[in-house]
């Protein structure tokens, strides 16, 4: 039993690797006339049960694909919590980490073994489960912000990935900047290897990635001076899985004869639950990564079944008083976060939200902040928000226009949401047909302070040109224009027409009037919610053939 | 060292404080200072641009200009050079031959905002056929890349030529100073500027500014950077451009000629076929002919008189030059 071990790291790395390839593989892949995306990519999304229990409280609807995440529910009924310890990536990094301790004397050695006593800071992601399952209940899922799939993948989609694309291009192209044919061609060639790999085609820089890797950073960190602080502390998943550890029938055996309380399998125990002697084992706290069978001298440590339920303390510790005032607060958080008159999101003129999603309300309640969207969207338009979209949505996707556009064919954002939060759309279904109307995200307005023939006579019309639908969204008026100096000249003016703009950004992004655009996209007029509208008319028109 | 130390300090630890100080300042100061020269010496002045010579040596009795129109596509571009005596009159055995598509965006072939796939696997057949050792197809799109050269069709159909597909990224630019015209710096593409010879492959496309988007407007697919700046004084620019880059050859694809909407389209309805492709040897003489394919004459583009005004070529080649063959 103790070479499982072994087992257990070979299966923490494969998860892990395979977990970054899916996050760096989710990227266009071209398969003529469709535009899917492989359900591969949405594995770690799709079997983790957070997903599936948020979504469908904060909905009130299953999404099919999630129902996976059932697989890992049932399995830690009888197993316990053998995801943290054997799948989860982000906890494989915190104990790949929590090996780099600090060097100071009170982090090691006994004080080590100390610290990884079961401490009632450990009950705190209950706490904060209960908090969140309060919101959700509400409609308001932040699941997101502290699910470890989620957190991972924003964490690796949105810096780690960036980061080692700029330093890999500042290093190759310092090679190629040798005169020396030799270097340059080993450079070059790395360059070519990597870029078939998982180089994108552009720099990828994301909005507000100072705050991802900031919190990034600091559960890294964290482990230094505390073993899994986060899994230990703060993970929902990890709380909603010990919770239902209870139920396990296997656990750790302790033979209290042949223990000698060296307590050396305290030393590298990953969930602080207490395999010593001294305390009973906390089941609820255990991630099953069975060091301590492998660090105990006396072989006096065994993981079975059907154990005596009394020995150890299967429950987590957590008090009926704390857990009423948790919900209380996670209930209160939600009219407290939308404090507007209407009690629903209020509507945000520069929150545009990607092509099929969800009316706000109902996209609160599904979207994971995976960051999926954002890492695969071609033209890096959608960025995690801030505060763009209000307190309830950060590190949900935003597209910001002058960062880029949405491309017209694309459905990429909705094919790789796991959780249906972008509704998966064909695109016929995005740019419409002549009986249906195209998903409309937004409506582009045009500053005529700013706009270079309306401001400077001055010929310009790109926006036009890159206006996607057709008929235009943007059209020209011919105009005889008197400059300042008197010369007349003949001059193209752009007009947006409302009922055919779908609002992609096109032509703010390509505006040459840097900075604040001369034309700019505003959310009013998107398709998902009705209320945010300016037409009393939105004709049904024949749109662009395939 | 407490403050006592500090005032009572002996004159010879003073003495070695104050020049072990002193050094290290020095040295990371004048590290810095090295560090902020060096970069200061790469910021050479870049050489202007001459033109690059891709131009074939051609004998006097081949024509300029040559239309050929048939239903299949591959047919028509392989008759139309076949009138310039083959492929071989432009390309020499070892010859690494650029070919430059308009691969702009992210529609499909039939919609006719790109080039059609058909015409550019049959150059870089014929290409291959001539001898060429390599043949590249590279475009600097507008739409996302990959999207567009897969939607497009060219890199399929190029691949299955064996031909090299190139999507661009930030290492395959090269800055130029193009000296004093209405261009300034740009970053070009480096195999534009590196390859052999040069073959223009555009579609001749309706465009509400310059009017219409054909060979010369093509050289903007060339230039990365603030391209939406070009649209003012366009015409000058586009006839800039041409002159710049005089290619081998200009197989302008009129398959199918987008009327209006352009340059993306996207209405079927905004197409009409000619099923033709026009191939010529100067630039300004087939941007000229091929406005008629948008129902307009060669007046009603200004760049074109600047760009023969420059010497680029001749927008009215003697009739004896011109040869249409109609399958």
């Amino acid at each position: 039993m103790r070479k499982l071990k072994i087992v257990r790291t070979i299966s923490q790395a494969f998860f892990f690797v395979l977990f970054v390839y899916f996050v760096f593989a989710t990227e266009y892949h071209f398969k003529p006339g469709s535009e899917k995306v492989s359900g591969w990519f949405k594995f770690f999304f799709d079997i983790n049960p957070l997903n599936l229990f948020g979504t469908s409280l904060a909905s009130g609807v299953l999404y099919s694909t999630l129902v996976f995440g059932f697989i890992i529910l049932i399995a830690t009924i009888f197993f316990g919590r053998f995801f943290c310890g054997w799948i989860c990536p982000l906890g494989s990094l915190n104990q790949f980490f929590s090996s780099f301790k600090s060097e100071r004397k009170q982090h090691r050695g006994l004080a080590l073994m100390k610290s990884n006593i079961f401490k009632p800071y450990q009950n705190l992601k209950y706490y904060l489960l209960i908090i969140l399952v309060g919101m959700a209940i509400f409609g308001s899922l932040q699941f997101g912000l502290l699910d470890p799939i989620s957190l991972l993948a924003r964490s690796v989609g949105m810096v780690i990935l960036p980061a080692i694309t700029l330093w890999l291009k500042i290093v190759f192209g310092w090679l190629w900047s040798f005169d020396i044919s030799f270097v340059s061609v080993i450079g070059e060639l790395l360059y070519r290897f990597s870029s078939a790999l998982f180089l994108p085609l552009k720099q990828p820089h994301f909005n507000g990635t100072f705050w991802l890797s900031l919190i990034f950073m600091a559960i890294v960190v964290a482990n230094r001076i505390y073993t899994r602080f986060w899994c230990r502390a703060l993970c929902p998943l990890g709380a909603l899985l010990g919770l239902l550890s209870s139920f396990s029938i296997f656990g750790l055996k302790k033979n209290l004869d042949a223990c000698d309380s060296c307590n050396k399998c305290l030393l590298h125990c990953q969930g602080g639950d207490n395999p010593h002697k001294d305390l009973p084992h906390h089941r609820s706290e255990c991630h099953l990564c069975l060091n301590c069978l492998y660090d105990c001298p006396q072989n006096a440590l065994s993981f079975g079944f059907f154990l005596d339920r009394k020995k150890a303390k299967v429950k987590p510790q957590i008090t009926r008083r704390k857990v009423i005032f948790a919900g209380l607060a996670g209930l209160l958080a939600v009219p407290t976060l939308r404090s507007g008159l209407s009690g629903k999101p209020e509507i945000k003129p520069k929150l545009i939200r990607p092509p099929g999603a969800l009316k706000e309300e109902d996209f609160l309640a599904k979207c994971i902040r995976c960051g999926q969207c954002m890492k695969i969207c071609p033209t890096n338009a959608l960025h995690p928000a801030l505060l763009d979209a209000g307190w309830e949505g950060i590190f949900t996707p935003v597209l910001i226009p002058i960062i880029g556009y949405c491309e017209y064919n694309c459905v990429l954002c909705g094919q790789s949401c796991p959780t249906g939060a972008i509704q998966p759309l064909t695109v016929e279904k995005k740019i419409g047909t002549e009986k249906t109307q195209p998903v409309s995200i937004g409506t582009a307005f045009i500053d005529r302070g700013k706009c270079l023939p309306w401001a400077f006579g001055k010929e310009c019309i790109v926006c036009e040109e890159w206006c996607p639908t057709s008929d235009k969204a943007i059209q020209l008026e011919t105009v005889k224009q008197t400059l300042p100096d008197g010369s007349v000249l003949t001059l193209q003016r752009p007009h947006v027409i409302p009922e055919l703009c779908i609002g992609c950004g096109a032509c703010e992004y390509v505006c040459p009037v840097e900075g604040n655009k001369a034309i700019y996209v505003n959310s009013v007029g998107e398709s998902r919610n009705p209320d945010n509208e300016m037409l009393l008319h939105r004709p049904k028109k024949t749109r662009t053939t395939l | 060292m407490a403050l006592r130390d500090v005032i009572f300090m002996r004159r010879r630890e003073f003495i070695k404080q104050v020049a072990t100080a002193g050094t290290a300042s020095v040295i990371i100061g004048g590290g810095i200072l090295l560090i902020g020269s060096r970069s200061g010496k790469s910021k050479k002045a870049l050489k202007i641009y001459k033109p690059k010579d891709y131009k074939a040596k051609i004998p006097s009795d081949k024509p300029v200009l040559a239309i050929a129109k048939n239903k299949d596509y591959r047919k028509a571009v392989a008759t139309a050079i076949a009138v310039f005596g083959g492929m071989e009159t432009f390309i020499k055995t070892g010859d690494y031959v650029c070919l430059k598509p308009n691969i702009g965006w992210d529609r499909s072939a039939q919609q006719g905002a790109n080039t059609h796939p058909e015409v550019v696997a049959e150059l870089g057949r014929l290409c291959f056929k001539a001898g060429a050792k390599k043949v590249i197809v590279v475009d600097v799109t507008c739409n996302a890349p990959r999207r567009c050269y897969n939607r497009s069709g060219i890199k399929a159909a190029a691949q299955a030529e064996g031909i090299e597909v190139i999507i661009p990224d930030d290492s395959l630019f090269e800055h130029i100073d193009f000296g004093n015209n209405s261009l300034g710096k740009w970053q070009v593409l480096k195999p534009v500027l590196e390859c052999d010879k040069l073959i223009n492959v555009p579609v001749v496309k309706h465009h509400s500014l310059s009017g219409m988007t054909a060979s010369m407007k093509n050289w903007f697919g060339v230039l990365t950077g603030p391209r939406n700046r070009l649209h003012q004084d366009i015409h000058d620019n586009i006839a800039e451009l041409a002159y710049l880059f005089q290619p081998t050859l200009v197989v302008e694809d009129v398959t199918r000629v987008l009327q209006r909407n352009g340059p993306q389209g996207g209405k079927l309805e905004d197409l009409i076929t000619y099923d033709s492709v026009v191939v010529s040897t100067d630039q300004v003489a087939a941007e000229a002919y091929v406005t008629r394919f948008l129902d307009k004459k060669p007046a009603d583009f200004p760049f074109i008189g600047i760009a023969e005004n420059k010497g680029v070529g001749i927008s009215q080649p003697p009739s004896d030059k011109v040869i249409k063959i109609d399958v």
